[in-house]
Protein backbone atom coordinates (compact mmCIF):
# COMPACT_ATOMS: atom_id res chain seq x y z
CA UNK A 1 0.00 0.00 0.00
CA UNK A 2 1.16 3.19 -0.86
CA UNK A 3 1.76 5.66 2.07
CA UNK A 4 0.71 9.28 0.97
CA UNK A 5 1.27 12.66 3.06
CA UNK A 6 -2.07 13.21 4.15
CA UNK A 7 -1.20 9.90 6.71
CA UNK A 8 0.84 13.12 8.60
CA UNK A 9 -1.16 16.25 8.05
CA UNK A 10 2.08 18.50 8.31
CA UNK A 11 3.31 18.27 5.23
CA UNK A 12 6.78 16.48 6.19
CA UNK A 13 10.17 16.04 4.63
CA UNK A 14 10.19 12.47 6.60
CA UNK A 15 11.34 10.06 3.41
CA UNK A 16 10.04 6.93 5.00
CA UNK A 17 6.68 8.78 3.70
CA UNK A 18 7.68 9.10 0.28
CA UNK A 19 5.23 7.31 -2.74
CA UNK A 20 7.05 4.03 -3.29
CA UNK A 21 5.97 2.27 -6.51
CA UNK A 22 7.03 -0.98 -7.81
CA UNK A 23 7.33 -0.21 -11.01
CA UNK A 24 6.47 3.05 -13.09
CA UNK A 25 6.02 3.90 -17.12
CA UNK A 26 8.55 6.78 -16.77
CA UNK A 27 12.26 4.66 -16.70
CA UNK A 28 14.29 6.99 -18.81
CA UNK A 29 17.78 5.29 -18.47
CA UNK A 30 19.13 2.07 -17.07
CA UNK A 31 22.39 1.56 -15.33
CA UNK A 32 24.51 -0.94 -15.09
CA UNK A 33 27.48 -1.54 -12.40
CA UNK A 34 29.21 0.86 -10.22
CA UNK A 35 32.81 1.45 -10.60
CA UNK A 36 35.49 -0.43 -12.76
CA UNK A 37 35.96 -0.87 -16.72
CA UNK A 38 33.76 -2.30 -19.20
CA UNK A 39 34.06 -5.51 -20.78
CA UNK A 40 36.80 -6.89 -18.70
CA UNK A 41 37.18 -7.84 -15.23
CA UNK A 42 35.49 -5.63 -12.57
CA UNK A 43 36.70 -6.59 -9.26
CA UNK A 44 34.75 -4.30 -7.73
CA UNK A 45 32.01 -6.71 -6.60
CA UNK A 46 29.53 -3.95 -7.58
CA UNK A 47 29.39 -4.58 -11.35
CA UNK A 48 25.81 -6.49 -10.68
CA UNK A 49 23.87 -3.59 -9.49
CA UNK A 50 21.24 -2.58 -11.91
CA UNK A 51 19.39 1.09 -11.07
CA UNK A 52 16.39 1.82 -13.11
CA UNK A 53 16.51 6.13 -13.60
CA UNK A 54 13.04 6.84 -13.47
CA UNK A 55 10.89 10.44 -13.68
CA UNK A 56 8.67 10.14 -10.23
CA UNK A 57 5.05 9.54 -11.81
CA UNK A 58 1.92 11.72 -10.74
CA UNK A 59 0.51 11.34 -7.29
CA UNK A 60 -3.02 10.75 -6.88
CA UNK A 61 -4.89 13.61 -4.66
CA UNK A 62 -6.01 14.69 -2.10
CA UNK A 63 -2.37 15.77 -1.16
CA UNK A 64 -3.00 17.17 2.42
CA UNK A 65 -2.99 20.71 3.31
CA UNK A 66 -2.96 23.59 1.62
CA UNK A 67 -1.79 21.61 -1.48
CA UNK A 68 -5.25 20.29 -2.03
CA UNK A 69 -6.57 24.43 -1.33
CA UNK A 70 -3.64 25.18 -4.60
CA UNK A 71 -4.41 22.42 -6.59
CA UNK A 72 -8.39 23.39 -6.64
CA UNK A 73 -7.68 26.91 -6.92
CA UNK A 74 -5.49 26.12 -10.16
CA UNK A 75 -7.10 24.10 -11.65
CA UNK A 76 -10.74 26.02 -11.40
CA UNK A 77 -8.76 29.03 -12.72
CA UNK A 78 -6.93 27.02 -15.78
CA UNK A 79 -10.38 25.82 -16.13
CA UNK A 80 -12.32 29.41 -16.00
CA UNK A 81 -9.30 30.27 -18.40
CA UNK A 82 -10.13 27.79 -21.34
CA UNK A 83 -6.15 26.32 -20.33
CA UNK A 84 -7.63 22.27 -19.81
CA UNK A 85 -5.11 20.86 -20.70
CA UNK A 86 -2.82 23.32 -18.98
CA UNK A 87 -1.35 21.11 -15.75
CA UNK A 88 -0.09 17.66 -17.13
CA UNK A 89 1.04 16.20 -14.28
CA UNK A 90 1.55 17.38 -9.89
CA UNK A 91 3.85 15.62 -7.98
CA UNK A 92 4.22 15.43 -4.45
CA UNK A 93 7.52 14.60 -3.34
CA UNK A 94 9.08 14.80 0.32
CA UNK A 95 6.20 17.63 1.31
CA UNK A 96 6.81 19.90 -2.25
CA UNK A 97 4.55 19.70 -5.11
CA UNK A 98 5.51 20.36 -8.44
CA UNK A 99 2.72 21.10 -10.96
CA UNK A 100 3.77 19.75 -14.30
CA UNK A 101 3.10 22.41 -16.90
CA UNK A 102 2.57 21.93 -21.34
CA UNK A 103 4.94 24.26 -22.07
CA UNK A 104 2.85 25.79 -24.47
CA UNK A 105 0.94 27.27 -21.91
CA UNK A 106 3.04 28.17 -19.23
CA UNK A 107 2.77 31.87 -19.64
CA UNK A 108 -0.51 31.77 -19.77
CA UNK A 109 -0.60 29.71 -15.75
CA UNK A 110 2.17 32.12 -14.64
CA UNK A 111 -0.12 35.21 -14.88
CA UNK A 112 -3.30 33.24 -13.23
CA UNK A 113 -0.71 31.90 -10.15
CA UNK A 114 0.59 35.66 -9.65
CA UNK A 115 -2.92 37.27 -10.14
CA UNK A 116 -5.49 34.94 -8.91
CA UNK A 117 -6.87 36.00 -5.38
CA UNK A 118 -6.38 32.08 -3.98
CA UNK A 119 -3.13 30.96 -5.20
CA UNK A 120 -1.38 35.05 -5.06
CA UNK A 121 2.12 33.90 -6.09
CA UNK A 122 3.89 36.91 -5.93
CA UNK A 123 7.36 35.61 -6.43
CA UNK A 124 9.29 33.37 -8.73
CA UNK A 125 12.47 32.83 -7.19
CA UNK A 126 14.34 30.96 -9.78
CA UNK A 127 14.32 29.62 -12.80
CA UNK A 128 16.58 26.24 -13.10
CA UNK A 129 17.19 23.89 -16.15
CA UNK A 130 17.73 20.23 -16.10
CA UNK A 131 18.82 18.10 -18.86
CA UNK A 132 17.51 14.72 -19.12
CA UNK A 133 19.27 12.93 -22.07
CA UNK A 134 17.12 9.68 -21.51
CA UNK A 135 13.73 11.11 -21.44
CA UNK A 136 13.14 10.99 -25.45
CA UNK A 137 11.20 14.27 -26.67
CA UNK A 138 11.56 15.60 -23.89
CA UNK A 139 14.90 16.18 -23.03
CA UNK A 140 15.20 19.61 -21.38
CA UNK A 141 13.00 20.49 -18.35
CA UNK A 142 12.70 24.14 -17.18
CA UNK A 143 11.69 24.64 -13.07
CA UNK A 144 10.30 27.34 -11.62
CA UNK A 145 10.12 28.15 -8.06
CA UNK A 146 7.11 30.23 -6.71
CA UNK A 147 6.15 32.15 -3.39
CA UNK A 148 3.22 33.08 -2.27
CA UNK A 149 4.11 35.90 0.47
CA UNK A 150 -0.18 36.37 0.57
CA UNK A 151 -0.54 33.01 2.03
CA UNK A 152 2.84 31.87 2.75
CA UNK A 153 3.14 28.53 0.26
CA UNK A 154 6.24 27.34 -1.96
CA UNK A 155 5.50 25.53 -4.91
CA UNK A 156 7.41 24.63 -7.75
CA UNK A 157 5.93 24.67 -11.66
CA UNK A 158 8.12 22.25 -14.25
CA UNK A 159 8.17 22.34 -18.52
CA UNK A 160 9.41 19.69 -20.57
CA UNK A 161 10.57 20.68 -24.22
CA UNK A 162 12.09 18.59 -26.87
CA UNK A 163 15.63 19.28 -27.42
CA UNK A 164 15.25 18.91 -30.81
CA UNK A 165 12.61 22.04 -30.91
CA UNK A 166 13.57 23.93 -27.66
CA UNK A 167 11.34 26.56 -27.00
CA UNK A 168 9.65 27.63 -24.21
CA UNK A 169 7.21 30.67 -23.81
CA UNK A 170 8.61 33.42 -21.42
CA UNK A 171 8.09 34.27 -18.26
CA UNK A 172 9.54 37.55 -17.94
CA UNK A 173 6.24 39.48 -18.90
CA UNK A 174 4.45 38.27 -15.39
CA UNK A 175 7.68 37.96 -12.94
CA UNK A 176 10.55 40.56 -14.36
CA UNK A 177 12.62 38.36 -11.93
CA UNK A 178 12.76 35.44 -13.84
CA UNK A 179 14.72 37.85 -16.91
CA UNK A 180 18.46 37.00 -15.47
CA UNK A 181 17.35 33.60 -14.80
CA UNK A 182 15.93 32.66 -18.25
CA UNK A 183 18.80 33.86 -19.86
CA UNK A 184 21.39 31.78 -17.52
CA UNK A 185 19.08 28.47 -18.26
CA UNK A 186 19.66 29.75 -21.97
CA UNK A 187 23.38 30.30 -21.63
CA UNK A 188 23.93 26.91 -19.99
CA UNK A 189 21.37 24.34 -21.28
CA UNK A 190 20.31 26.18 -24.51
CA UNK A 191 16.68 26.58 -23.79
CA UNK A 192 15.26 29.03 -25.92
CA UNK A 193 12.58 31.39 -24.22
CA UNK A 194 10.43 33.33 -26.75
CA UNK A 195 9.15 36.43 -25.70
CA UNK A 196 12.37 37.11 -23.17
CA UNK A 197 13.31 40.85 -24.00
CA UNK A 198 17.19 40.03 -24.66
CA UNK A 199 18.19 36.66 -24.54
CA UNK A 200 21.81 36.94 -24.36
CA UNK A 201 24.41 34.98 -22.41
CA UNK A 202 25.06 35.94 -19.17
CA UNK A 203 27.57 34.01 -17.41
CA UNK A 204 29.80 32.47 -20.35
CA UNK A 205 31.76 34.86 -22.85
CA UNK A 206 29.15 35.89 -25.43
CA UNK A 207 30.96 34.24 -28.77
CA UNK A 208 31.10 30.60 -26.52
CA UNK A 209 29.87 27.25 -28.48
CA UNK A 210 27.47 24.77 -27.04
CA UNK A 211 26.24 24.76 -23.59
CA UNK A 212 28.26 23.52 -20.69
CA UNK A 213 25.55 22.32 -18.29
CA UNK A 214 24.55 19.70 -21.01
CA UNK A 215 25.20 16.39 -19.75
CA UNK A 216 26.70 15.68 -23.43
CA UNK A 217 28.78 18.78 -22.67
CA UNK A 218 32.98 17.80 -22.20
CA UNK A 219 34.05 18.95 -18.93
CA UNK A 220 37.35 20.02 -20.85
CA UNK A 221 40.41 20.57 -19.07
CA UNK A 222 44.06 19.53 -20.12
CA UNK A 223 46.71 17.35 -18.81
CA UNK A 224 48.24 18.13 -15.47
CA UNK A 225 52.05 17.05 -14.90
CA UNK A 226 53.36 16.24 -12.12
CA UNK A 227 57.11 15.29 -11.36
CA UNK A 228 57.83 12.06 -13.38
CA UNK A 229 54.00 11.88 -14.44
CA UNK A 230 50.72 13.49 -16.62
CA UNK A 231 47.34 12.65 -15.47
CA UNK A 232 44.85 13.50 -18.32
CA UNK A 233 41.50 15.62 -17.54
CA UNK A 234 39.17 13.75 -15.40
CA UNK A 235 36.86 13.32 -18.28
CA UNK A 236 39.47 11.53 -20.07
CA UNK A 237 40.27 9.00 -17.71
CA UNK A 238 39.55 5.45 -17.23
CA UNK A 239 35.74 5.30 -17.44
CA UNK A 240 33.22 4.42 -15.06
CA UNK A 241 30.27 3.43 -16.52
CA UNK B 1 61.75 54.38 -18.93
CA UNK B 2 63.61 57.11 -18.00
CA UNK B 3 67.50 58.49 -18.07
CA UNK B 4 68.38 55.21 -15.53
CA UNK B 5 67.97 53.10 -18.52
CA UNK B 6 70.50 54.54 -20.80
CA UNK B 7 73.24 54.67 -18.45
CA UNK B 8 76.42 52.66 -19.37
CA UNK B 9 77.11 49.50 -17.15
CA UNK B 10 79.60 50.00 -14.24
CA UNK B 11 79.23 51.62 -10.87
CA UNK B 12 76.83 53.90 -11.74
CA UNK B 13 74.20 52.22 -13.22
CA UNK B 14 74.69 49.47 -10.43
CA UNK B 15 74.01 52.58 -7.73
CA UNK B 16 71.51 53.63 -9.59
CA UNK B 17 69.72 50.14 -9.86
CA UNK B 18 70.55 49.75 -5.94
CA UNK B 19 68.39 53.06 -4.68
CA UNK B 20 65.69 52.30 -7.36
CA UNK B 21 64.94 48.47 -6.55
CA UNK B 22 64.90 50.23 -2.93
CA UNK B 23 62.70 52.65 -3.29
CA UNK B 24 60.01 50.88 -5.74
CA UNK B 25 59.91 47.71 -2.84
CA UNK B 26 59.37 50.73 0.19
CA UNK B 27 56.65 51.90 -1.92
CA UNK B 28 54.90 48.69 -2.91
CA UNK B 29 51.31 49.31 -3.89
CA UNK B 30 48.81 46.26 -4.57
CA UNK B 31 45.94 46.54 -6.86
CA UNK B 32 42.77 44.89 -5.93
CA UNK B 33 41.88 41.59 -7.56
CA UNK B 34 40.09 39.92 -5.35
CA UNK B 35 38.18 37.12 -7.57
CA UNK B 36 37.41 34.34 -5.17
CA UNK B 37 38.00 33.28 -1.78
CA UNK B 38 41.81 34.14 -1.77
CA UNK B 39 40.71 37.42 -1.62
CA UNK B 40 39.69 36.87 2.11
CA UNK B 41 42.74 36.09 2.93
CA UNK B 42 44.33 39.15 0.73
CA UNK B 43 41.68 41.39 3.06
CA UNK B 44 42.85 39.72 6.20
CA UNK B 45 46.52 40.71 5.66
CA UNK B 46 45.68 44.19 5.32
CA UNK B 47 43.91 44.11 8.06
CA UNK B 48 45.17 44.95 11.79
CA UNK B 49 46.09 41.97 12.86
CA UNK B 50 48.32 40.58 10.05
CA UNK B 51 49.04 44.47 9.04
CA UNK B 52 50.87 44.64 5.90
CA UNK B 53 51.23 48.38 6.85
CA UNK B 54 54.31 47.03 7.86
CA UNK B 55 55.73 47.03 4.61
CA UNK B 56 54.24 50.19 3.64
CA UNK B 57 51.57 48.15 1.22
CA UNK B 58 48.27 48.69 3.09
CA UNK B 59 46.90 50.87 0.72
CA UNK B 60 45.37 48.48 -1.97
CA UNK B 61 44.56 50.73 -4.58
CA UNK B 62 40.81 50.38 -6.73
CA UNK B 63 43.06 52.06 -9.52
CA UNK B 64 45.24 50.13 -12.14
CA UNK B 65 46.93 53.35 -12.51
CA UNK B 66 48.04 53.86 -9.21
CA UNK B 67 49.72 50.08 -8.75
CA UNK B 68 52.60 48.72 -8.58
CA UNK B 69 51.59 44.39 -7.88
CA UNK B 70 48.71 43.11 -8.98
CA UNK B 71 47.60 40.14 -6.50
CA UNK B 72 45.32 37.94 -8.82
CA UNK B 73 43.17 36.35 -5.94
CA UNK B 74 41.45 33.30 -7.16
CA UNK B 75 40.71 31.41 -9.75
CA UNK B 76 39.99 32.82 -13.63
CA UNK B 77 37.21 32.08 -15.67
CA UNK B 78 37.84 32.45 -19.33
CA UNK B 79 35.21 35.10 -19.44
CA UNK B 80 37.04 37.10 -16.29
CA UNK B 81 40.66 36.80 -18.31
CA UNK B 82 40.29 39.68 -20.81
CA UNK B 83 39.34 42.24 -18.13
CA UNK B 84 42.16 40.74 -15.98
CA UNK B 85 44.60 41.56 -18.95
CA UNK B 86 42.88 45.11 -19.44
CA UNK B 87 43.83 45.76 -15.87
CA UNK B 88 48.00 44.21 -16.45
CA UNK B 89 47.42 46.82 -19.24
CA UNK B 90 46.10 50.20 -18.10
CA UNK B 91 49.11 49.24 -14.88
CA UNK B 92 52.07 51.89 -15.24
CA UNK B 93 55.37 50.15 -15.51
CA UNK B 94 57.24 48.78 -13.79
CA UNK B 95 54.62 46.24 -12.76
CA UNK B 96 54.70 43.01 -11.13
CA UNK B 97 51.86 39.87 -10.69
CA UNK B 98 51.19 37.60 -7.66
CA UNK B 99 49.73 34.65 -8.45
CA UNK B 100 47.78 33.92 -5.04
CA UNK B 101 46.82 30.42 -4.38
CA UNK B 102 46.40 27.20 -6.60
CA UNK B 103 43.86 28.20 -8.62
CA UNK B 104 45.40 31.61 -9.76
CA UNK B 105 49.33 29.62 -10.56
CA UNK B 106 47.75 26.84 -11.99
CA UNK B 107 43.72 26.17 -12.41
CA UNK B 108 43.81 24.18 -9.18
CA UNK B 109 40.75 21.56 -8.62
CA UNK B 110 39.32 23.61 -11.56
CA UNK B 111 40.49 21.73 -14.19
CA UNK B 112 37.64 21.83 -16.78
CA UNK B 113 36.19 24.33 -19.96
CA UNK B 114 35.27 27.48 -17.30
CA UNK B 115 38.46 27.75 -15.76
CA UNK B 116 41.83 29.56 -17.15
CA UNK B 117 44.57 26.93 -16.27
CA UNK B 118 46.84 29.45 -14.62
CA UNK B 119 46.90 32.89 -14.72
CA UNK B 120 50.28 32.92 -17.09
CA UNK B 121 48.30 31.81 -19.85
CA UNK B 122 46.95 35.56 -19.79
CA UNK B 123 49.85 38.33 -17.63
CA UNK B 124 53.24 37.18 -17.11
CA UNK B 125 53.99 35.98 -13.52
CA UNK B 126 56.35 37.16 -10.62
CA UNK B 127 55.82 34.79 -7.85
CA UNK B 128 53.38 31.85 -7.58
CA UNK B 129 51.84 30.84 -4.04
CA UNK B 130 50.55 27.96 -3.29
CA UNK B 131 48.05 26.79 -0.94
CA UNK B 132 44.29 26.81 -0.65
CA UNK B 133 44.10 29.44 0.05
CA UNK B 134 47.63 30.02 1.48
CA UNK B 135 47.61 31.68 4.99
CA UNK B 136 48.36 35.76 5.41
CA UNK B 137 51.69 34.54 6.76
CA UNK B 138 52.13 32.94 3.30
CA UNK B 139 50.94 35.60 1.49
CA UNK B 140 53.53 38.06 3.44
CA UNK B 141 55.99 35.68 2.57
CA UNK B 142 55.32 36.00 -0.97
CA UNK B 143 55.25 39.15 -0.99
CA UNK B 144 58.78 39.95 1.08
CA UNK B 145 60.47 37.30 -1.48
CA UNK B 146 58.99 39.70 -4.25
CA UNK B 147 60.14 42.62 -2.28
CA UNK B 148 63.96 40.66 -2.70
CA UNK B 149 63.38 40.30 -6.15
CA UNK B 150 62.07 44.45 -6.63
CA UNK B 151 65.23 45.34 -4.94
CA UNK B 152 67.85 43.87 -7.57
CA UNK B 153 65.86 43.98 -10.69
CA UNK B 154 68.40 45.39 -12.76
CA UNK B 155 68.14 48.38 -15.49
CA UNK B 156 69.36 49.05 -18.55
CA UNK B 157 71.96 46.76 -20.15
CA UNK B 158 72.08 44.85 -17.15
CA UNK B 159 68.26 44.16 -17.30
CA UNK B 160 68.81 43.07 -21.07
CA UNK B 161 71.52 40.63 -19.83
CA UNK B 162 69.65 39.22 -17.63
CA UNK B 163 65.96 38.81 -19.95
CA UNK B 164 68.29 36.78 -22.34
CA UNK B 165 69.68 34.35 -19.27
CA UNK B 166 66.85 33.59 -18.39
CA UNK B 167 65.45 32.65 -21.88
CA UNK B 168 68.51 30.61 -22.36
CA UNK B 169 67.45 28.85 -19.32
CA UNK B 170 63.90 28.47 -19.72
CA UNK B 171 64.18 27.06 -22.85
CA UNK B 172 66.49 24.67 -21.71
CA UNK B 173 64.56 23.04 -18.80
CA UNK B 174 63.15 20.15 -19.02
CA UNK B 175 59.34 19.73 -19.10
CA UNK B 176 57.82 18.53 -15.43
CA UNK B 177 56.66 15.51 -16.42
CA UNK B 178 60.21 14.66 -17.48
CA UNK B 179 61.81 15.15 -14.50
CA UNK B 180 63.11 12.02 -12.86
CA UNK B 181 63.94 11.12 -9.08
CA UNK B 182 62.15 11.78 -6.08
CA UNK B 183 59.20 14.30 -6.11
CA UNK B 184 60.12 17.16 -4.56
Amino acid sequence: MEKRPEDNPTASQDPSLDVVRETSDEVIARRQGMFGVLGTGDTSGYGGLVRQVEMPGATAPPYGGWMDDVTAALTAATRDGGLDAAIEKVVVHRGEITFFIRREHIAAVAKLLRDDEDLRFELCSGVSGVHYPGDTGRELHAVYHLLSMTHNRRIRLEVAAPDADPHIPSVVATYPTADWHERETFDFFGIIFDGHPALTRIEMPDDWPGHPQRKDYPLGGIPVEYKGGTVPPPDQRRAYN
Amino acid sequence: MGIEEKLPSGVLLTTVEGVAGYMRKASFWPATFGLACCAIEMMTTGGPKYDLARFGMEVFRASPRQADLMIVAGRVSQKMAPVLRQIYDQMPDPKWVLAMGVCASSGGMFNNYAIVQGVDHVVPVDMYLPGCPPRPEMLIDAILKLHDQVQHTKLGVNRLAEIEAHEDAALKALPTGQLKGLLR
